[in-house]
């Protein structure tokens, strides 16, 4: 069946789901579920000696489904530790519905291999595990979903997650844990408050065990089944790698140039506003730009939401954000941060972006800045697949955020010999129908049916061309790309936040 | 294209990326490096470059640049051909130290415009001075050749001659400045100022910018298009030069309107050089 952007979605993997339809929500009544939860004993301790007992205390089987979170980004160590674990003791076909993945988590290509992980849900997919998975090496399709889309699909029950296995930076022996103290911070842990809340089992791994009570409470010792200490949890430093540099590119600090044009002199610049800014050199840059701005305007805003970066917690420090909502912390400082700031406050995923609870933070925002591997002519988004096909992105908060009042996307015209503006991207993870303005380094593109913004933004000294004529552009310094060759077989499965599905990922061709 | 040179972009002939992306940035011109940018061994394959980039690559109002080797390097008659097959806008020349050495290039340029078909005079020259003897003749060199569009100042090759370095405060090239500025306007061609390196350093950047718009420099060389809003936002006339200029402009309309001979605006007479400088407030109030 071909869905509302235009994308087929093959019978046979399509199961019982729905197809993309639209960005609406039919405010249709959900029934949630709830975990099973084993009373503990008056006189039961939840520590545990190691991984490898806890797992036969947890009774974990074949086939069942385990989760993790991924806060601490590129400096996790506890999938690969768990999943080693578990693979010793033997137990395959497991289901893993990690919050994400990234480069770090290359030892699971083995896992899949030797059918340990047979089903696999996450929102990102990058490095070595990308590209086994784009060829072909899961019979399943991988489940991609939005942190928002993720939260809903654990309350519906979508998700059914036996053992949550979540490290924690640190907790008290009977389960208080928190992400702003101990020897390996992440600050939030929005994304595990899921799993702590709806698994039947949950795990918490430290390598810092704190007096009781351990506060503040991110995660609750109602909540909490086993405790096990580790010599190390992670690597603070690896949370901001990646996606968090600061740059001294000219060409992104044009397009941040361009954006922070596009906000201050759109309506929604004005006291009170909120906004949220992406990762990524151009979006730090933006942050900067527009703290000078709304100096020199005497503009605040209320708040600021999503992964949160240092350049935010400076303008919370000068006043310029009343508050902000951290669901995760992009870099260590504003981890640290989080354990200080009384205005900085931990949210959690299902607050942040959840369409099917009643009323997630994106719903309350102004604007948005997010960045983009490929956008087409009908302002569809990719942040998933590469120019080769290939897994290497995540879709993150993309799709939640992107029905901001204003969605700026920013992106350069080309990158290297590979065109970002297309004709049609590889993956639509984010449609083109909550897309509103495309900032490239020459210019930007107004959707058409922003009437509004064509108004306003025009005759400010802004470069605007239609998306088309970006697409020309583009196209006049790289050549028309070639099409991906593909195989007939899916290996993943996007959703749109409220569970429909949106595209799918097809094999690459060796 | 506009009448400002404020900003002349350093872009180096052998790295296709930034070639490809001087397209992007506000800089009124871009100077294509040949010369010291480029190593002997990539020198043909930097010009093919350039030469492909000047022909295929819209870099729209732009005025485009290219900074030749000398004569007697061995590549600098395959660089001006090639360049006015490119149809390129300005040829620099480096190390100029004679009034010889712009007519020896133009001499050169004339047969390669004849040979290729273009109007003869239509590729326009500039001289950078970059060492003592240069600046001693930098009248002369001003002089020298119709095509020349202005002379500019380079700054390393020429603290190395004088057996000196950069300093913050730039005492050091106030007498190169000041012959330069000099014999450009006495000649009626433009002037200037030679790159800064530093560019981390805002603030040393800004001082640098500022006295050299002190001084009279028509704009500068550039490395990076970070320097572009600092140089244009320092060249901005304030909102009196701009409201000057905007009356003295109708004084002039008003009085051709009326036939009139003798203008004047607020009981002072307005002659051809307060109109010249109207006119070049106003360009660069448009384009700031």
């Amino acid at each position: 069946m071909i869905n509302r952007v235009k994308r087929e979605i093959p019978e046979e993997v399509r199961g019982n789901n729905k197809v993309f339809t639209g960005v609406h929500t039919d405010c249709k009544v959900v029934q949630r579920t709830a975990p099973k939860v084993r009373p503990i004993k008056l006189d039961e301790e939840k520590w545990v000696a190691s991984i490898e007992e806890v797992i036969d205390k947890l009774n974990l089987s074949d086939g069942m489904t385990i989760s993790f979170h991924h806060h601490f980004r590129e400096g996790d160590y506890i999938i690969n530790l768990v999943m080693e674990a578990i693979a010793k003791k033997g137990i395959k076909n497991l289901t893993i519905a990690p919050s994400s993945l990234t480069n770090v988590h290359a030892p699971l290509v083995h896992h899949i291999k030797t059918g340990v992980i047979t089903n696999m849900t996450t929102s990102g997919l990058r490095g070595e595990l990308g590209e086994a998975i784009s060829n072909g090496i899961m019979k399943e399709p991988v489940r991609l979903r939005s942190h928002g889309g993720r939260a809903r699909a654990i309350e519906s029950g979508d998700i059914k997650i036996d053992v949550a296995f979540l490290g924690v930076p640190s907790t008290d022996l009977y389960g208080n844990a928190n992400g702003v103290k101990g020897k390996t911070i992440c600050g939030s842990l929005g994304y595990a408050q899921m799993d702590a809340k709806y698994a039947d089992q949950v795990v918490l791994l430290t390598d810092t065990i704190l007096p009781y009570p351990n506060t503040p409470i991110s995660i609750a010792q109602t909540d909490v089944d086993y405790i096990v200490e580790l010599d190390k949890i992670g690597d603070s430093d690896g949370i901001g790698i990646g996606a968090t540099r600061f740059t001294t590119n000219p060409k992104e600090l044009q397009i941040a140039e361009l954006v922070k044009e596009v906000i201050t002199k759109s309506v929604y610049f004005k006291n009170g506003f909120s906004f949220q800014t992406g990762t990524g050199g151009a979006a730090l840059a933006v942050t900067r730009f527009l703290a000078e701005e709304m100096k020199s305007n005497n503009i605040k805003a209320s708040f600021a939401l999503g992964g949160i970066t240092k350049p935010m917690l400076t303008m919370l420090e000068e006043n310029l954000v009343d508050t902000i909502l951290d669901v995760q912390d992009f870099d260590k400082e504003a981890a640290i941060s989080l354990g200080k700031q009384e205005r900085q406050i931990e949210i959690s995923a299902s607050y942040y972006a959840d369409p099917h609870n009643k009323g997630a933070a994106v719903n309350q925002l102004d604007v948005v800045i997010l960045s983009a591997l490929e956008v087409d002519k009908d302002f569809n988004v990719n942040v998933m697949t590469g120019s080769d096909g290939v897994l290497r992105g995540a879709i993150g908060g993309h799709c939640d955020a992107a029905n901001a009042k204003m969605t700026i996307i920013s992106a350069p015209l080309v990158r290297g010999r590979i065109p970002t503006i297309v004709d049609r991207v590889n993956t639509v993870i984010t449609p083109g129908e909550s897309v509103d303005v495309i900032v490239t380094e020459i210019g930007i593109a107004i959707n058409p049916k922003r009437r509004d913004l064509i108004a306003s933004l025009s005759d400010q000294g802004i470069p605007i061309y239609t998306i088309d004529a970006l697409q020309e552009k583009a196209y006049g310094i790289t050549g028309k790309p070639k099409p991906i060759e593909y195989e007939d077989k899916v290996v993943a499965l996007v959703e749109y936040r409220d569970g429909t599905l949106i595209d799918k990922v097809l094999q690459v061709k060796q | 294209m506009t009448n400002l040179r404020r900003t002349m972009m350093f872009v180096p002939g052998n790295h296709p990326a930034m070639i490809r992306d001087a397209s992007i940035y506000a800089s009124d011109s871009i100077m294509f490096d040949l010369e010291d940018a480029v190593s002997p061994f990539e020198k043909d394959s930097a010009r093919l470059l350039v030469y492909h980039a000047l022909k295929n690559v819209d870099y729209g109002e732009k005025e485009l640049i290219v900074r030749i080797n000398s004569l007697n390097s061995g590549f600098g008659f395959d660089d001006i051909e090639a360049m006015i097959a490119a149809q390129v806008d300005v040829i620099r020349l480096p190390k100029t130290e004679t009034a010889q050495d712009v007519k020896d290039v133009e001499e050169v340029i004339e047969s390669y415009e004849r040979k290729l078909g273009r109007e003869v005079g239509s590729t326009k020259m500039m001289a950078a001075i970059e060492c003592a003897k240069g600046t001693l003749n930098a009248l002369e060199i001003a002089k020298s050749s119709k095509r020349l569009i202005g002379i500019a100042l380079g700054a390393e090759d020429y603290v190395t001659n004088m057996k000196t370095r950069r300093y913050p405060d730039g005492n050091e090239l106030l007498f190169a400045r000041s012959m330069i500025i000099h014999a450009a306007r006495s000649v009626g061609i433009m002037a200037f100022d030679t790159i800064y390196t530093d560019l981390d350093n805002v603030e040393g950047f800004k001082a640098e910018v500022e006295l050299i718009h002190q001084l009279g420099f028509d704009g500068k060389s550039i490395i990076n298009p970070r320097q572009i809003k600092i140089v244009n936002e320092i060249y901005r006339p304030t909102k009196k030069e701009i409201s000057h200029a905007l009356d003295v402009i109708k004084a002039i309309e008003e009085a051709n309107e009326k036939k009139s001979g003798v203008i004047a605006l607020n009981g002072k007479m307005i002659d051809k050089p307060i109109v010249e400088r109207a006119k070049y407030v106003l360009s660069l109030a448009n384009h700031s």
